[in-house]
This record gives structure tokens, sequence and C-alpha cells, in this order.
């Protein structure tokens, strides 16, 4: 499964008429089983590109293509995990899950049969009869992950999901989704601005320019997972990105 | 405790009602306890009701006239809340017509309604209609609006289409609210069912029962129609109660 983006630029047209430009002439190639993190200061249309791979915004112009075939609309090979809000209050977990397989006419035996095991997988056994309003917000996103997962994308598209939860939560999920990424073989596109979590999980992290968004560097990240956050040579990544990111954001040092 | 609480007050009531009616001594003003408890306690029978049917009989003729109407009124308002709340040239193209009627209130429609539909339960049904239509909209309106953005994008991003959306997500997401515009338009349609009774032409319901005893010079008849107009009001909003915390708790505990 490769995922194309090829010359991806976006224009938004404000009220009082103006043309504002949040991405320019993005291109990248994701390969099969790869984890991407997507790092850039805050409104460098790092979300947008995502909305845009999802089909829930168009690009002004520029193609996205899976394994060669140009996406135009919302793709069954995708699924989204939203920051936070994203489940179904009057749904409890295992109708959350499920809701994907509901919406192609699964019958219920059948998609819950299939959901049991991604509720197993995230640790959500023994909830499946709890409502949202009764998990924490760690458990809360084990949900997301559960539901874009039990319709079988290749794909996961995560709009930085983690970014909501408290540090300790945050750390112990950035854990299970490499888990998770490892078992599934999923691709993966991850939007963040902490380069620490980009660093922890990616595979390569793609930095964007301030607005508008253009790809400035694309940082492979090696050794094996999971990684030493403070070992040699993550500081030096680190170190690297932070300097590229505080340049944009009009930081001085 | 605090139903305990609710009730000293309709005790204080029912005793100062009956020391008031004890002192004044004129049943064509106020009647007396003793009077109206035989009428309550009978309401099946038409000893009291001389020459018109029982406080039971009017009073499920009054439920029909205000089931239909209110069904009426609901089978509208929410399509077309739901249009509404969803497409903002729906609601530009419906919206000025809506605000402009919104103010008549009800029995001000009672000419044109006996001229369109003359005497009979179509002119008491309109008068419902009108008096329910509005909240049920306005709520629905409210409802629709209140669906999360975040919850539609997942929704079409986990393949749902168009009409999907409307029936798993939009519509369950504004059930809650769409709820207390029909529980506060049943309200209204009860209160205009009983106001459209008493006006000339309708020969049954409580509306009619309280005039009719009116006429008769029977105050205590017309005292336990108005309680049992009370009544039924309350427990039908109590019905409305017990159906919103089943099904719409979540609204009050999401985060």
């Amino acid at each position: 499964m490769t995922l194309m983006l090829r010359d991806i630029s976006r224009t938004f047209t404000t009220e009082k008429g103006e043309t504002i430009e949040a991405l320019s002439r993005i291109s990248l190639e994701v390969r099969d089983q790869e984890f991407i993190c997507i790092l850039g200061p805050s409104g460098c249309g790092k979300t947008t590109i995502l909305r845009i791979i999802a089909g829930l915004e168009s690009a002004t112009s520029g193609t996205i293509s899976i394994n060669g075939t140009t996406i135009t609309q919302p793709s069954p090979q995708m699924a989204m995990i939203f920051q936070e809000y994203s489940l179904y209050p009057w749904r409890n977990v295992q109708d959350n899950v499920t809701l994907g397989l509901e919406l192609r006419g699964m019958k219920k035996a059948e998609r819950e049969e299939r959901a049991k095991n991604y509720l197993e997988l995230m640790g959500l056994k023994g909830f499946e009869r709890s409502f949202p309003y009764e998990l924490s917000g760690g458990m809360r996103q084990r949900v997301a992950v559960a539901r874009a997962l039990a319709i079988d994308p290749s794909i996961l598209l995560m709009d930085e999901p983690f970014g909501a939860l408290d540090a300790q939560t945050r750390n112990r999920m950035q854990h299970e989704l490499l888990h998770i990424w490892q078992k599934t073989k999923k691709t993966i596109l991850f939007v963040t601005h902490s380069v620490d979590e980009a660093v922890f999980l990616a595979d390569r992290i793609v930095v964007l320019t301030r607005r508008p968004g253009t790809i400035r560097e694309i940082v492979t990240v090696p050794g094996e997972r999971p990684r030493e956050r403070t070992g040699e040579p993550f500081v030096r990544i680190r170190r690297h990105l932070l300097d590229m990111i505080n340049e944009e954001s009009g930081a001085v040092q | 405790m605090t139903r305990r609480l609710g009730l000293v007050l309709p005790l204080l009531l029912i005793f100062g009602w009956e020391a008031a009616a004890i002192i004044i001594n004129n049943p064509f003003y106020l009647p007396r306890l003793e009077s109206v408890i035989p009428v309550l306690l009978n309401p099946f029978s038409t000893d009291f009701t001389l020459g018109t049917g029982s406080l039971v009989d009017n009073a499920l003729v009054s439920i029909e006239r205000v089931t239909i109407g209110f069904g009426i009124a609901a089978a509208v308002a929410i399509p077309l809340g739901i249009g509404m709340g969803r497409s903002s040239r729906i609601n530009d193209f419906f919206d000025t017509t809506i605000e402009m009627l919104r103010p008549v209130p009800p029995l001000a429609w009672v000419p044109l309604a006996l001229a369109w539909f003359k005497l009979g339960i179509a002119s008491i049904v309109f008068i419902i209609f009108i008096g329910s239509v509005f909240p049920i909209l306005l709520n629905t309106i409210d409802g629709v609006r209140s669906v999360k953005k975040t919850w539609i994008e997942v929704g079409t991003t986990l393949g749902a289409s168009e009409r999907q959306v409307l029936s798993c997500i939009i519509v369950p997401g504004a059930a809650p609210t769409i709820w207390t515009g029909l529980r506060v338009g049943f309200g209204i349609a009860w209160m205009c069912v009983v106001a459209a009774e008493i006006l000339p032409g309708p020969t049954s319901g409580l509306g009619y029962l309280i005039m009719y005893a009116y006429n008769q010079g029977q105050m205590n008849v017309i005292v336990a129609g108005m309680i049992t107009i009370g009544l039924i009001g309350l427990a039908i909003d109590i019905l409305f109660k017990i159906v919103e915390r089943r099904f719409f708790s979540w609204r009050g505990l999401d985060r």
C-alpha cells in the first residue's frame, strides 16, 4: 500500500475576500507499513494535510493516490482518529467500535465478533457496555483507535490523537500505539506538534515550514523500537528538529 | 426529602382553600373540598356532570384531540427542523416567515380556524398544532446544530452515506434536544386544547365540561375539572421526563 501526495496545495478565501495559502506543493511518498509523523509549528497546515488525505477537505490542486489510483473522497482503506470528542456519547463502547461495520451493513453478531479482537487488543475487554462519559481520556482514545481498526484500513490517519492527554497517559499510549502498529502492520500518518513524540514514534518525520506549509525537511529516525527517549542519537535529532521548529515559529533562541 | 417538601405547599393550599370556603360560605364563589372530592372519586359517573359525559369521557376526548394536533405538529416540525438545522438555504427560506408567525398567540388563530374548518375537531386540532409546532421546530433546529462536527466527520471517514449520517449521527445526536421540544410542545398543546374547548362549538372535552358546569352553576365540577386538567398535564410531563432519563441522560454527562 503506497500513498502518494503529489503537489498538494490548498488556498482559503477569508470572508474579507483575502486569499490565504495554507499549503503549497506538498509531495510525499508514504511506503507500506511506514510510520510517518508530520511535525510543524501551529497554523502550518499539518492537520489540513491529513483532512485532505481523509477526504474531508479537497485540495486546491494536486493529487492523492493509493497504489497509483487517484482518490477524491473518503476511502475505505483509511480511517482517521481525531484529537478528542469523537466518540458518540449515546453509544456504548462496543457500539462505538462497531459503527463502521454497521454502516457497511454487517450483521450485529458478526460485527460484534469482529470488534472483540480490537477491543481486546486495545485493552477494552470488560468495558464493552460502558459509555464514553464513564471513561478517562486515555480510554476514550483507545476506543477511537479500536473503532478505526475495526474497519480494517491499511492506513491510519491520526490528528494529534494524544494531544489532550496528560503526559503519563500520553507516554503509555505511544508505547501501545507502536505495539499495535507492529502487530497490525498498518501504515500510519501521525500529526503532532511534539518533537519528543515524533522522535519516539516515527520512521520518518516530515517537518513543515510556517504558512504556507511546505516540506522543509524529511528526517529519518534510525534505530529499533522501543527507543530510549534520552539516548543517542535521539538527543541529536531532537535538537535538530527543535532548531527547525523554533525557527519556523519565529522564536528567538 | 425534596419530594416531601414538594407536598407541603399543595397541602397548605388545600387547607387554605377549605378555610376560605368555610368563611365565604357560598358554593357559587368557592366550593368546599367535600363537594369537589366526590366528583374526583367517581370519575366514570355522570351524576355530577348533569347531561354531559363523565369526567373520564371528557378527559379522553381532550387527550385524543391533543394527540392528533400534537402528532401533526411533530410530524411537520421535526423534518422541517432537521432541514433548517442542516442547510442554511432551507433555514434562510423559512426563518423570516416562522419568526413572524411564532409570536401570534394560538388563540388569535381561532376566528380563522373557525372560518376554515368550521366548528368541530378540525379547528381544535389546528389550534393545538399552532401552539405546539414552534417549540418543537426551534428545539429541533437547535438540536441539529448542536451535533458536533467531529461526530459527522468520523461517520464520513468510516464510510457513512448522507442518509446514514442523518439517521445514525444527526438524529440520535439531536434527539435529547428534540425531546425537550416535544415536552414543551405537549405542555402548550394541552393548554391549547382546554382553551379551544372553552370556546363556543365543542360539545365534549375537559374545557367544554368546565364551561358547561359554569352555566349549570356547578362550581365543584369546575374545580374538579381544573384539578383533572392539572393532574393529566403533570402525568404526561412525568412520562416525558422518564423517557428523557432513560434514553437521553448522556447529554448531561457528556464531556
